[in-house]
């Protein structure tokens, strides 16, 4: 089979594409490439991966210009006249080559109040939560985010605007809204509502486009809309 | 602006483009008609003038209007062209003013 | 086209928007003229002042169809249906500028 020609960003903020030559097999992943390179052609290479089966969303990268997890990006999908072209995540501080600064992507999640707290104590009966109730199937469809940033990679928004949250962010207050068990639903509206938060989704959907797990951060920053609205109508916010 | 602020230019933004979806389906219809019936500016002033209906409704699409135009040049000055704080906010309070004065002028014209 | 149908219809939300708003003061000042409008009328029997006249209306029409999805999205109870919002609003906008093509 025709060599891949893959050009690889290498270098920080400022940086060049590096352009390699690398066999092509039948079903190889992007991360296989990236593999191959750093291990047999460059090892100067920075990279991350861990699991390599599709759970970890640790080798997100941009590959021809569309964020993606690279262990579940076969090379046959992407592939234009044997060429290929990997970047780091957009819209993230890029530390070296491929690798990005995670840190202002879970800080926003912190910042959104995306970390449950409660007010029971171990004295206290269980909460019982039904499966089958409306806002738990609300939380559950929102719930599998394993915080890769292939949607905060994706989102306009987040370009456009420094201190926006983001759409992994808002989707997990948007679980947490719907956790009736947690203690900070004010304090949580509050933080996600305004242009930092929830009102400058412009319904672009590139983060609902893009997820690996077919996640609506879309759908969940909507409901944050509603309920941030519903809350100031209410005096409450 | 504060948190209950931008919410509260939310829900006018939405409100106000609710009204207008309605006021525009019916301007997009009445602008097909005109043009199909082939109206003279006269044909038209003659059938709008001292027409209390559609000088209630025009008034109500022009305070939409003034409503929903600023908000959503808000987001495309901040987002855009990095314009925030409280200079973009009075410079689109001042055209909100000038849409709503301008706009009743206009439908004055038409319609009293 | 690696940008999907949403994105599109977002963005040409957007564009029509600031078009529409700039257009409005002119509009208004226009209409606010009264009788000198036949003269004005006139002057808009050029083609190019036609097309520019339809190019207006139909981008009003492409603000209405994408602000209806922006409405669905945000207020409706999410479906996945709602994701081909992006291809109602397009033929919601192709429609009437045919419509009013055929009238002009």
């Amino acid at each position: 089979m025709t060599p891949l020609r893959v050009r690889v960003w290498r270098g920080g903020a400022q940086g060049a594409f590096r352009e390699y030559e690398v066999p092509r097999h039948e079903s190889q992943t992007v991360l296989d490439v990236v593999t191959h390179i750093q291990r047999a052609l460059d090892p100067s290479l920075a990279y991350r991966y861990a699991c390599r089966v599709g759970m970890c969303g640790s080798c997100a990268m941009t590959v021809n210009g569309a964020p993606r997890w690279t262990c579940r990006t076969h090379v046959d999908k992407v592939v234009k006249n044997d060429r290929l072209e990997v970047a780091p995540l957009k819209n993230l501080p890029v530390i070296r080559d491929l690798v990005t600064d995670m840190r202002e992507f879970f800080d926003k999640w912190a910042r959104a109040k995306g970390q449950f707290k409660g007010a029971a104590t171990r004295k206290d009966e269980f909460a019982r939560i039904s499966p089958a109730g409306e806002r738990r199937k609300l939380a559950d469809a929102s719930i599998e985010c394993i915080g890769c940033g292939v949607c905060y990679a994706a989102c306009d928004v987040v370009a456009w605007t420094a201190g926006y949250l983001g759409p992994a962010a808002l989707n997990r207050a948007w679980t947490l809204v719907n956790d009736e068990r947690d203690a900070q639903q004010a304090a949580r509206l509050r933080t996600v509502a305004g242009d930092a938060g929830c009102h400058s989704c412009h319904t672009h959907m590139s983060c609902t486009e893009r997820c690996p797990k077919q996640l609506s951060p879309t759908a969940g920053i909507a409901g944050l809309k509603r309920a941030v609205a519903a809350a100031a109508l209410k005096g409450e916010l | 602006m504060s948190v209950r602020g931008e919410t509260r230019l939310w829900i006018a933004q939405r409100a106000s483009a609710a009204v207008l979806a309605l006021c525009v389906i019916v301007h997009l219809v009445t602008i097909v008609y005109a043009v199909r019936g082939d109206l003279s500016g006269a044909e038209i002033l003659a059938r709008t003038r001292g027409n209390a209906a559609w000088l209630a409704f025009y008034t109500l699409f022009v305070l939409a209007v003034t409503v929903h135009a600023p908000i959503g040049l808000r987001a495309v000055l901040g987002e855009w062209l990095g314009w925030r704080g409280r200079s973009r906010d009075l410079a689109l309070l001042a055209f909100a003013m000038l849409l709503a004065v301008m706009g009743m002028r206009a439908v004055f014209t038409v319609f009293a | 086209m690696r940008q999907g149908s949403s994105w599109w219809v977002a963005v040409v939300h957007r564009v029509s928007g600031i078009a529409l708003a700039l257009f409005l003061p002119a509009h208004f000042w226009v209409l606010g003229q009264g009788l000198a409008m036949d003269g004005f009328l006139k002057w808009t029997e050029q083609p190019l002042v036609k097309a520019a006249e339809w190019t207006l209306v139909v981008l009003l029409a492409a603000h209405l169809g994408g602000g209806l999805r922006v409405l669905a999205l945000e207020f409706l109870p999410w479906r996945d249906w709602q994701k081909s919002l992006a291809a109602g609003a397009a033929a919601l906008t192709v429609g009437y500028g045919l419509a009013l093509a055929l009238a002009l």
